[in-house]
């Protein structure tokens, strides 16, 4: 019998004994689950403004609280001006990107050495960018932070790797929360997900010495989103 | 080894170190400050609770079947999937992943399973490097000692020992200041994700629906772990699956909540497979090694089957009176603080391990602090029962015989009153000492003074 038929043996010998539900205190169940416990999870998690300028305001306190500097602007011709003006006060010598409707525009407005991920790149080459410029699928206003995939945001590294992470989003990628951010994805890619999905809120961090809030750790010291 | 009296050799000494205390309790107290702000900002944290349990017992009470659609979907999409009933088969699997591709280096994010299995000194063993990529972890490594805690490895040392560390091991320590030590770490790490041959991740979350495994983390070390090496390998204890997708909307914030007090951990991130076609980067393979490690034991004690809930977020250690005055290394195992009192006595031996449940207050804060609602302080009055029953202490229960006779007829009550009375004395002069009977008890208390005249002398003499 190989391992794989042992444990779920053993499993489903030891599920022969009925646990009660949590909160049942030993006695019978207080009710049958109908419908999946978190479905309403909207009603517990921290709450959200019913307009969209409520939860873009959300979004930008958050954001604010992360340490994250968020930008909305008031169209997509606005993106090469601020972007020019990052690269300037920054001094950024080389520009890793991947190819996408909003990175294409706003990275040929900026006339640096770029390094575009679509056809494979070096690693040691993109470490030796200052920034990563991607696109993502969603804002979470809820929590202030983005979700990018390793199909829609050049990769799984262009988002980690160089010290400077700078997020192009459109004002329609922004959802209320979570469970919204979660339902996008799936209306975006199941049954045939990306094989990375992630969820960046911040930029990377660590509190490991005496507790002391220290941002980039081992990713991006700065995160930067621009809503178009 | 006897583990008793080495936990309690332990746990006087860290009990008496003043310096070890302070250094806990500012690193909880702030832990405890922003995790109720962030708590307050639900809009109902105790149905975000109840639905947390609710999941969880919904995937553990039927995880036979979420773990095959698991494992069917991981295996689609080209992902190899292990399966180790122990710990040993375990780091043999993995081992032997390494040597089929001829590594050398390993670098890691991190993974308690991997401690739980002691991955790092099997590898070792056999020439392979291993590196912990995770700050605090890397910290204890360059220690050699084991995590101090399920989520923050190196609470337990100051900025100044982090220093001397670094200066010591790597001749890299340009002040005290955790910024410029944390930039020491980035630099070092920097080149060995780039080189490293695998990457190794742990998991908090595998999703039945979509064949995911979902990591949280703060640093980014996981991404790259993730991202770079052409091959990676991820340990998963079995009880670490979720039936749906949209269940991380619930347990994501809650597990940044209740471990850091977090709205969002930094990354939570969801890995489905191995580079797919079209995709620019990624490992070209990647397994998954599923482990029991005697998991389905605790499974088959339906009134602790609970105990499989956890997500390993580290709440109860942090609140708990015996963990911080004792702290996380005195415990001698994998899991500490009162989720590890519970689960290590069905994972290494009841007997062994009992004293762990017999080293709580029973105040119940851990109960309270879990989001996921396991009945820990329960759990832990239940291990001291069956550890009584499966092998009963017999001066205990000759004690308790006595005494029952004693209690039971006035006249032997009456008696040892009048003995207690009058032996109590007796007591002060050597008390504390090998030839008091209670000293266990009195070598750090006082007995109230016998009063002068009992309740029931009073009465009858009450004019």
């Amino acid at each position: 019998m190989s391992e794989r038929e042992k444990i779920l043996g053993r499993i489903r010998e030891a599920l022969q004994v009925h646990a009660p539900l949590p909160g049942s205190h030993g006695t019978t169940p207080v009710r049958s689950i109908a419908e999946p416990p978190a479905s309403h999870a909207r009603a517990w998690l921290p709450a959200v403004g019913a307009s969209v300028e409520e939860q873009f305001a959300l979004f930008a306190r958050n954001a604010a609280d992360l340490k994250a500097d968020f930008q909305l602007l008031a169209n997509r011709e606005a993106l090469p001006a601020v972007l020019r003006s990052l690269a300037q006060a920054e001094q950024w010598r080389r520009v890793a990107s991947h190819g996408g409707a909003l990175t294409d525009f706003a990275c040929a407005a900026l006339g640096l050495p770029m390094l575009l991920t679509d056809r494979g790149y070096e690693v040691q080459a993109m470490e030796q960018c200052d920034v990563g410029i991607t696109e993502c699928d969603v804002l979470v206003a809820q929590t202030g932070g983005v979700a990018v995939t390793s199909r829609s945001a050049g990769g799984r590294a262009l988002s980690v790797l160089p010290p400077h992470h700078v997020v192009l989003a459109r004002r329609e990628q922004l959802v209320p929360d979570l469970p919204a951010a979660f339902a996008r994805l799936q209306q975006l890619y199941a049954p045939d997900f990306p094989s990375m999905i992630s969820f960046i809120t911040g930029p990377s961090r660590t509190g490991d010495i005496e507790r002391i809030l220290v941002l980039g750790a081992h990713g991006p010291k700065k995160l930067t989103i621009l809503c178009v | 080894m006897n583990f008793v009296s080495d936990f309690k050799t332990r746990a006087t000494a860290k009990a008496g170190d003043l310096r070890h205390r302070q250094v806990i309790r500012t690193a909880l107290r702030g832990y405890e400050i922003v995790r109720d702000k962030r708590k307050a900002a639900f809009q109902s944290w105790e149905s975000a609770r109840q639905a947390a349990a609710e999941t969880k017992w919904e995937a553990v009470n039927h995880l036979d079947t979420h773990l095959e659609t698991l494992v069917a979907k991981l295996e689609a999409r080209g992902t190899k999937v292990h399966w180790a009933s122990t710990a040993a088969q375990a780091r043999e699997i993995i081992a032997q992943i390494l040597r089929d591709k001829k590594a050398r280096s390993i670098i890691k994010s991190k993974a308690m399973t991997s401690e739980e299995i002691h991955l790092n000194h099997a590898l070792e063993a056999e020439g392979f490097t291993v590196v912990e990529s995770d700050l605090g972890e890397f910290i204890v490594q360059l220690r050699h000692e084991p995590p101090y805690h399920i989520v923050f490895p190196s609470m337990h040392l100051t900025r100044g020992e982090i220093k001397d560390l670094f200066q010591k091991e790597l001749g890299d320590a340009p002040s005290d200041s955790p910024e410029e030590l944390t930039m020491v770490a980035r630099r070092v790490m920097r080149q060995k994700y780039i080189t490293a041959d695998v990457g190794f991740t742990g998991a908090n979350f595998a999703i039945a629906e979509t064949g995911m495994i979902s990591i949280t983390e703060n640093e980014g070390n996981a991404r790259l772990t993730a991202a770079l090496p052409r091959t990676m390998v991820t340990l998963l204890g079995i009880e670490k699956v979720l039936p749906r997708f949209t269940d991380l909307a619930l347990f994501l914030p809650m597990l940044a909540t209740a471990g850091a007090g977090q709205p969002m951990t930094c990354y939570n991130t969801m890995y489905s497979g191995p580079r797919q076609p079209g995709e620019v980067d990624g490992p070209e393979e990647w397994h998954v090694v599923l482990l029991d490690n005697r998991r389905t034991e605790l499974l088959a004690d339906a009134e602790q089957r609970d105990a499989l809930h956890c997500i390993r977020c580290g709440a109860c250690l942090n609140v708990c009176p015996i963990f911080r005055n004792v702290g996380g290394h005195t415990y001698g195992t994998t899991y500490s603080g009162p989720v590890g009192a519970v689960i290590t006595p069905h994972l290494r031996g009841l007997q062994e391990w009992k004293h762990l449940s017999n080293a709580s207050s029973l105040c119940g804060a851990c109960t309270e602090a879990c989001p996921v609602k396991i009945d820990l302080h329960h759990h832990l009055l239940q291990n001291r029962r069956n550890a009584v029953s499966a092998q009963p202490a017999f001066f205990e229960k000759l004690a308790y015989r006595i005494f029952s006779i004693i209690a039971n007829e006035p006249t032997f009550w009456a008696l040892a009153k009048k003995i207690g009375w009058l032996t109590q004395p007796l007591q002060a002069l050597v008390k504390g000492s090998s030839m008091d009977p209670a000293k266990a008890w009195t070598k750090t208390r006082d007995l109230p003074p016998m009063p002068q005249e009992t309740f029931k002398d009073w009465w009858r003499n009450r004019k």
